[in-house]
């Protein structure tokens, strides 16, 4: 065991403590929120431990919140997490060759996990980060969505402590840095005119994913995709 | 959020998950595709905000709230720690309201 540590570094460590504790802010508000808006106390422990995606968590549940049928809400969440296919292949090697770990180390596969492995040479490094990323995470985002969603079981009018605001200005937060690339922002604003523009009309839900015609403008893939990850933001 | 409705989303993810480490020998993902999927995602998720941020049923929400969006992502893009953004994009909204503002 001392020699898996000694293997990550303490700087990883350290690293993966402070995506631990964003996350747990993360986490703790969804749970927070979502019971605040009305949904049962199990509803956001279920979605943390079963999706274990927080961006389509709060995507799923903000269409549920906003009177959308549950189809939209699950069309949305699986959008949303069509990104873990290309990270599965991705960390593919680290996650394990026999099935006990491959089965149970797949559930891992986040955001953040992948951008430590993928920050780290050697195999041996990679799959000691992969791992100790993703259980740590896996442990502080259900214990901060349980204590959240405690919190907000308390908590009445959500509205005074301008609780509504934190579902969209975590999402934006996470999607800023994609919206550098000019083509992914072009196609990303005009799917938010075509969904804002579509809301007064559509049953809630759809409107966002009319949004996904924005994709017309998405442009070709650069020529040199750079080996890097995504930024060890949270999810 | 219907129990069925949670378990779908779960196992699809789970399956987006399972594909790499399961069939990494087999399959590759083209570039234009992994393209599609990640501007797929950036277009839902800024979808998700505006309408968020700006409707409440099929109307609008009011300018507290997207206010609290706004110096939230004001903050993210200066790289203040996530935190931050949270607690800044609430307080502003509730302190808007407690001002009177809708």
């Amino acid at each position: 065991m001392r020699s898996f540590w000694r293997t990550i570094g303490r700087d990883t460590l350290r690293d993966i403590a402070l995506v631990c504790l964003a996350d747990a802010i993360v986490g703790a508000s969804f749970g927070a929120v979502t019971v605040s808006g009305g949904l049962h106390l199990w509803v956001p422990v279920a979605m943390s431990v079963l999706i274990f995606a927080g961006g389509a968590q709060f995507a799923a549940a903000g269409v549920v919140l906003a009177g959308g049928g549950p189809a939209a809400a699950v069309v949305a969440g699986l959008v949303l997490n069509a990104r873990l296919l290309p990270y599965g292949f991705a960390v593919a090697d680290v996650v394990g060759g026999k099935w006990w770990t491959r089965l149970p180390g797949a559930h891992l596969i986040t955001d953040e996990s992948v951008a430590f492995t993928l920050r780290q040479h050697g195999w041996e490094r990679r799959r000691a980060s992969f791992w100790a990323c993703g259980l740590a995470l896996f442990l502080c985002w259900n214990a901060a969505v349980v204590a959240g969603a405690l919190a907000g079981a308390v908590m009445h009018n959500t509205a005074a402590f301008g609780l509504d605001a934190v579902f969209p200005a975590v999402l934006l937060a996470l999607v800023l840095p994609a919206l550098a690339d000019r083509s992914t922002r072009n196609a990303a604003l005009l799917g938010a005119v075509v969904a804002v523009a579509a809301s007064p009309f559509l049953p809630a839900g759809l409107p966002v994913l009319l949004a996904l015609a924005g994709l017309v403008l998405a442009g070709r893939p650069a020529l040199t995709m750079p080996g890097t990850g995504p930024a060890p933001e949270v999810r | 959020m219907p129990l069925l409705a949670i378990a779908a989303l779960a196992a699809g993810t789970y399956a987006f998950r399972l594909a790499g480490p399961l069939f990494r020998h087999r399959l590759r993902i083209s570039g234009r595709v992994q393209h599609l999927l990640s501007v797929a995602a950036a277009v839902l998720l800024t979808a998700l905000v505006a309408t968020a941020a700006l409707t409440q049923g099929h109307g609008f929400a009011g300018w507290a709230r997207p206010a609290g969006v706004l110096v939230g992502g004001a903050l993210a893009i200066r790289r203040v720690p996530f935190p931050l953004v949270v607690v800044a994009a609430a307080a502003t909204t509730a302190l808007l309201r407690l001002a009177g503002v809708p």
